[in-house]
């Protein structure tokens, strides 16, 4: 296996672990999760933060495991075998959107009353940026937080928030100060049991259907200044680093997905007969086929590079950004390629094939729309 | 207490298994091995027991290099050390692999052992209670219930069409079948305990056994593929009454099942 000249046993241990926790934890109660529009995330991080899964290359000190991104790329690829991507994207909000920012920037405090918990599964965590008049132009959010002695209020809304129904806290951007540029933001841990919080109900989705995701608002909410992550104006800066983590954790996902969606569209045109033979005889069929396996291959390998650059402790925003722009366009156009494959059976709501399809959808859009990415690839290639 | 724990590493159910080019053995690769199914119950109960009452859990195995896999997989759910018994290229047959266990076990403090009661690749039903035998100690087979209680094991057991209530004086062996518990999953911190954990590796000559002693009484003459299953067959009829009894007939009838 190819993949051999990468990892060795531990890699190989832990990749079986997930895969196994995947198969008899997870897969058998997606289709539940997805008539009822909802996942226990409670329950389901639990499990994964006993087993180690929340925490993969976070410090022992805060319950993590101490690993490096060559593990959390593997659980990665492992836990995009769910037959599904609503749990995938609320475990990634959980370890790569949600938490970098507080382990990174954040303080003792925050890191023992929220990083810790969450990395447990004990506390659900959720990241609020998008609101209803901003979201690719982050900087346009309105949201503030007035400082005021030893809290800050919090007015404001945010929307989309993938967790947000069920969170027990948020990472929120929100404005502290008037002035123009990107100095005027900071980031804070949001507990959602404070009063002024409220969420609004279910949002009726295209795909993502287990997934809850809400418009949440903040009404004179007080928030205890030990709350706030890092420095006071920096929280935009903090955000940007963060999202790096965000979308790396899109790649090993979408490879993997890509595959998974070539696997099950080959079993079905080895089993569909027509013109006499099974339809897999067709080289159209083939060659479209073979064509998404190549980019995902292609995109694997870049992943690979970024984990090595990540290592190096280089700068990856620019090829991070390169790949979530290749994974988005590949993921849309294979779910799409395959779903026709499938004929008639593919628009039917409750076949594997259409969840892929309703749920990549999302990938050129969420954590910064295709178009955002191609704008940092120019700024960082210097036009 | 000091308990062991009989593991066998076995081909992943869900390969696809093809036969040598020998016809007496299978290809092995490209196979994913994993550990034996029941074994992995053993490891569950013997560690449920070291958890209530204090202890060690040891893992024996009879296999080669690539068998410290399945091994490790036991260290990462909790078991505290192993022993391999590295048989590279022995053609062993099951009562073998038991004169093997009970060497091996005789250099090894033991009050009580699990063994799954057969190995899934294989289906001898044999290596648990000949171990046993070797030893000269109690043999309790098929166990879906396993307590200590005051210096016994106290078992109950699936017998055909129902259970019975078993016990033995330790040291006593017992095999393990499906129902017994539910195995946890192996968990990343235990991943990473378990490359520390002390492994153990012996050749059969270093317990004092010669090849003449282990020759195979059994040896496999040739294999064969299963036949291919025959697609379903639908039951046609005007009514859900129609159907059923002409059901009903080919169950009798044609497949003499009932
Ligand atoms: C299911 C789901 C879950 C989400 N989860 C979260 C979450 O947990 N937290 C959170 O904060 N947000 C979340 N979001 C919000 C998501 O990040 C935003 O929807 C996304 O950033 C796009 O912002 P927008 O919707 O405001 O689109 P807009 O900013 O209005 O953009 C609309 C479109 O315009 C185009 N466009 C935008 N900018 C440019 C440009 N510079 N050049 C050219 N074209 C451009 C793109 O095609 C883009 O898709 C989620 C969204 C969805 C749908």
């Amino acid at each position: 296996m190819a993949s051999d000249i990468y990892f060795n046993k531990d890699h190989h241990a832990v990749r079986m672990a997930v895969r196994e926790f995947v198969n008899k934890r997870i897969n058998p109660y997606v289709d539940e999760w997805e008539k009822n529009g909802f996942i226990p995330l409670h329950q389901v991080f639990k499990q994964m933060g006993e087993l180690g899964f929340l925490g993969i290359r976070y410090d022992l000190q805060y319950g993590g495991e101490g690993l490096d991104y060559w593990y959390e790329c593997i659980f990665y690829e492992e836990f995009a075998h769910i037959k599904g991507c609503s749990l995938p994207l609320a475990a990634a909000v959980q370890i790569s959107m949600a938490t970098p920012a507080i382990y990174e920037f954040g303080s003792e405090y925050l890191k023992e009353t929220y990083l810790k918990p969450a990395l447990k599964g004990e506390k659900v965590a959720a990241i609020a940026v998008t609101e209803p008049g901003a979201g690719s132009d982050v900087s346009a959010i309105c949201t503030t937080a007035a400082a005021n002695k030893d809290h800050y209020i919090l007015n404001g809304s945010k929307t989309y928030i993938t967790n947000g129904a069920q969170a027990d806290f948020l990472t929120l951007l929100a404005r502290t100060s008037d002035e123009p540029g990107y100095h005027s933001f900071s980031l804070f841990v949001v507990p959602t049991d404070l009063p002024g919080f409220s969420a609004g109900p279910k949002m009726d989705k295209l795909g993502m259907r287990a997934s809850d995701t809400a418009e949440l608002f903040f009404d004179n909410m007080k928030i205890p200044a030990q709350n706030l992550i890092g420095k006071q104006g920096e929280g935009f800066i903090y955000q940007m680093k963060q999202f790096q983590h965000e979308r790396f954790a899109v790649l090993p996902l979408a490879y993997t997905l890509v595959r998974d969606m070539a696997d099950i569209t080959v079993e079905h045109l080895k089993n569909r007969v027509a013109f006499a033979k099974p339809l897999i005889a067709k080289q159209v069929l083939r060659h479209r086929l073979a064509g998404y396996l190549a980019q995902a291959e292609s995109l694997q390998q870049l992943t690979y590079h970024i984990i090595r650059m990540k290592m190096a402790g280089q700068d990856v925003t620019k090829q991070v950004s390169m790949g979530k722009l290749i994974a988005g366009d590949l993921i849309i156009k294979a779910a799409g390629g395959c779903l026709q494959m499938f004929g008639g059976s593919g628009f039917i709501n409750d076949t594997l094939i259409s969840r892929y399809y309703r749920d990549v959808r999302l990938l050129s859009i969420g954590g910064g729309a295709s178009e955002v990415m191609s704008d940092i690839i120019a700024k960082t290639s210097g036009f | 207490m000091d308990i062991l724990v009989l593991l066998k590493q076995v081909p992943d159910t869900e390969s696809m298994i093809s036969i040598a080019d020998d016809g007496v053995s299978i290809k092995g690769d490209g196979l994913k091995y994993v550990i034996n199914p029941y074994d992995e119950l053993a490891v569950e109960q013997a560690l449920k027991i070291r958890e209530a009452q204090g202890g060690t859990v040891t893992i024996v195995s009879v296999g080669s290099a690539k068998t410290e896999q399945a091994i490790r997989t036991g260290l990462a759910m909790g078991a505290d050390k192993a022993v391999l018994i590295d048989a590279t290229g022995m053609m062993i047959d099951g009562l073998g692999t038991a004169k093997i266990m009970a060497a091996a076990i005789k250099e090894l403090p033991c009050d009580l052992i699990f063994a799954g009661h057969r190995a899934v690749d294989d289906d001898n039903y044999l290596v648990g209670p000949a171990t046993a035998e070797f030893m000269g100690i109690p043999n309790i087979s098929m166990a879906i219930k396993a307590e200590v209680q005051d210096g016994a094991i106290v078992c109950q057991c699936t017998v055909e069409g129902g259970t019975k209530d078993v016990k033995a004086m330790l040291p006593a062996l017992v095999t393990t079948q499906r129902g017994l518990n539910e195995p946890r999953y192996t968990s990343l911190p235990g991943i990473m305990k378990a490359k520390r954990k002390p492994m153990d590796v012996k050749t059969v000559a270093d317990l004092g056994l010669d090849a003449a002693e282990l020759k195979p009484l059994v040896t496999i003459k040739s294999m064969s593929q299963p036949p291919e299953r025959k697609g379903g067959r639908m039951i046609e009829g005007d009514s859900v009454q129609a159907k059923v009894a002409e059901l009903v007939r080919v169950l009798h009838e044609e497949a003499k099942v009932i």
